[in-house]
């Protein structure tokens, strides 16, 4: 336990165990970026897989389309303190799209339209666990939440779901992402509150 | 930027100053405080005798000095915290901190660039920080600054603000109600006020914004939309709603 500050008393303790610890709920869907939201049309989108032999897989806007699509249902976590519950996306699996994949990588180094990276182990982004989304609560998804398409892993903190996602690059190592070369944490588990390297 | 684990660390509250009727700056003694950046942040966090604690995140107001660190605190109407730090925390009591954190919103003396700074409300605090680091410094970089605020007697740091001071201009934009020698009827920051209080885009000056969410999404986009390019624009968000 830390240090007690006199008079400090608290709200009343709600024990809710849909809720990391030190975040609050939210009703709205707040913006958290390092810069304005970048523009990007759809004629020229593409998702680019690269492998650690530099291999290359390509999807276009269209192509994204004609894939399975699914629709989870999640809760998400930012790391300044809030959540949200019950988000509502579509997207294609990260399953789906590197079931063609070949590669001995364990880690990811995600690649954003305005310069933004963050890194993941591989493995947080199959079995379910990850999709790259295209709509939010039924409709496209707006620019300033990463529009047209972002990464989702609602089970790391929120920066690891990278807005406006262009690629992957596979990675034999880990590596460092824009928030996480600023003293983030690598991983990011919010029920660990994993918020800065160390925790 | 950060190396090794962030450690929490004791403060002790030195000396409170208030800003506004609603805001107050706390300058807070931190033995072992490594120092930071102007633009950084400070995580405070808050026990009760029951063990219950809560943590929330301050820009720091001012630049490194010793152990010395400065925050100021806007009274959200409610809030679990912000009222408890401008009512009742005392000279002398101790809460803990810990940072300096954020690497990306700061502005180093040794940077030459033009600079303009935007802010809204409480949004002043982290580039009041760049505005006292370019004086300490002695620093000879043209820095323009539009803040957003309600009434004349919203603004943070007044005096410091109104006081003449080579190589910064300030401009003030009132959203409820101006001072009655202002020119213009209230308004909310706009195209106009962003391109006459700014620079050109071809001076590709570092811009910093910072404010509430919905502030900062709007100056953002005009800035992008005047011709700044969108990686010279660095922004921090530090309400979660879009008020
Ligand atoms: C990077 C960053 C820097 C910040 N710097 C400063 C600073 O320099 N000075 C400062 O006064 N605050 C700053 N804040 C906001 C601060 O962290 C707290 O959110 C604020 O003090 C409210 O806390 P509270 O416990 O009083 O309110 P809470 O009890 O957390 O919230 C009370 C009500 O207000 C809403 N609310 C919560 N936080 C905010 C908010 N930030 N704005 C509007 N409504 C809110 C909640 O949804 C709730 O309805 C910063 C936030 C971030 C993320």
């Amino acid at each position: 336990m830390g240090i007690v500050t006199p008079g400090f008393q608290g709200r009343a303790r709600s024990a809710d165990d849909k809720l990391p610890p030190g975040q609050y709920l939210v009703e709205d869907f707040p913006v958290l970026s390092a810069g304005p939201a970048p523009r990007v049309r759809l004629e020229n989108w593409r998702f680019t897989v690269t492998t650690e032999t530099g291999q290359k897989h390509e999807w276009t806007w269209a192509d994204l389309k004609t894939l399975p699509s699914e629709t989870p249902t999640v809760d998400i976590h930012c790391v300044t303190r809030w959540s949200k519950f019950g988000t509502s996306w579509r997207g294609v699996s990260l399953d789906t799209l590197l079931a063609d994949v070949d590669t001995a990588a364990d880690y990811v180094m995600a690649e954003s339209h305005g310069g933004y990276t963050t890194n993941l182990p591989l493995e947080d982004l199959l079995d379910g666990q990850a999709w790259i989304a295209y709509e939010f609560e039924g409709e496209d998804l707006p620019a300033e939440h990463g529009g047209p398409a972002r990464l989702l892993v609602p089970h790391l903190y929120f920066w690891k779901s990278a807005k406006w996602v262009k690629g992957l690059r596979l990675m034999l190592d880990d590596d460092l992402g824009f928030w996480e070369a600023a003293g983030y944490h690598s991983y990011g588990d919010p029920w660990r509150e994993q918020r800065y390297q160390g925790d | 930027m950060v190396q090794g684990k962030l450690a929490w660390r004791v403060g002790r509250l030195a000396e409170v100053r208030d800003e506004t009727p609603t805001a107050r700056t706390l300058v807070l003694d931190v033995p072992g405080w490594p120092g930071h950046l102007a633009g950084q942040h400070v995580d405070v966090r808050l026990t009760a005798e029951d063990g219950y604690s809560t943590t929330r995140t301050y820009s720091i107001a001012a630049p490194a000095d010793g152990e010395r660190v400065e925050i100021t605190v806007q009274r959200v109407p409610g809030g679990e915290v912000s009222p408890f730090l401008t009512e009742v925390f005392a000279p002398g009591d101790p809460v803990e901190l810990r940072g300096p954190v954020g690497g990306w919103f700061v502005w180093r003396p040794a940077s030459r660039d033009p600079v303009l700074l935007v802010a809204g409300g409480a949004g002043i605090v982290p580039l009041m920080a760049m505005v006292r680091a370019r004086r300490q410094a002695g620093s000879r970089t043209p820095f323009k600054l539009l803040y957003s605020v309600r009434t004349p007697e919203d603004v943070y740091y007044a005096g410091e603000l109104r006081r003449p001071e080579a190589g910064l201009d300030v401009t003030f934009v009132y959203s409820r109600k101006g001072p009655a020698d202002w020119p213009g009827e209230p308004h909310r920051i706009g195209v106009a006020d962003v391109n006459n209080a700014g620079w050109p885009a071809e001076f590709a000056p570092q811009c910093f914004v910072c404010g509430p969410t919905g502030f900062v999404e709007a100056v953002a986009n005009i800035l992008v939309a005047l011709g700044h390019a969108p990686r010279r624009v660095k922004t921090e968000r530090f309400g979660p709603s879009g008020s």
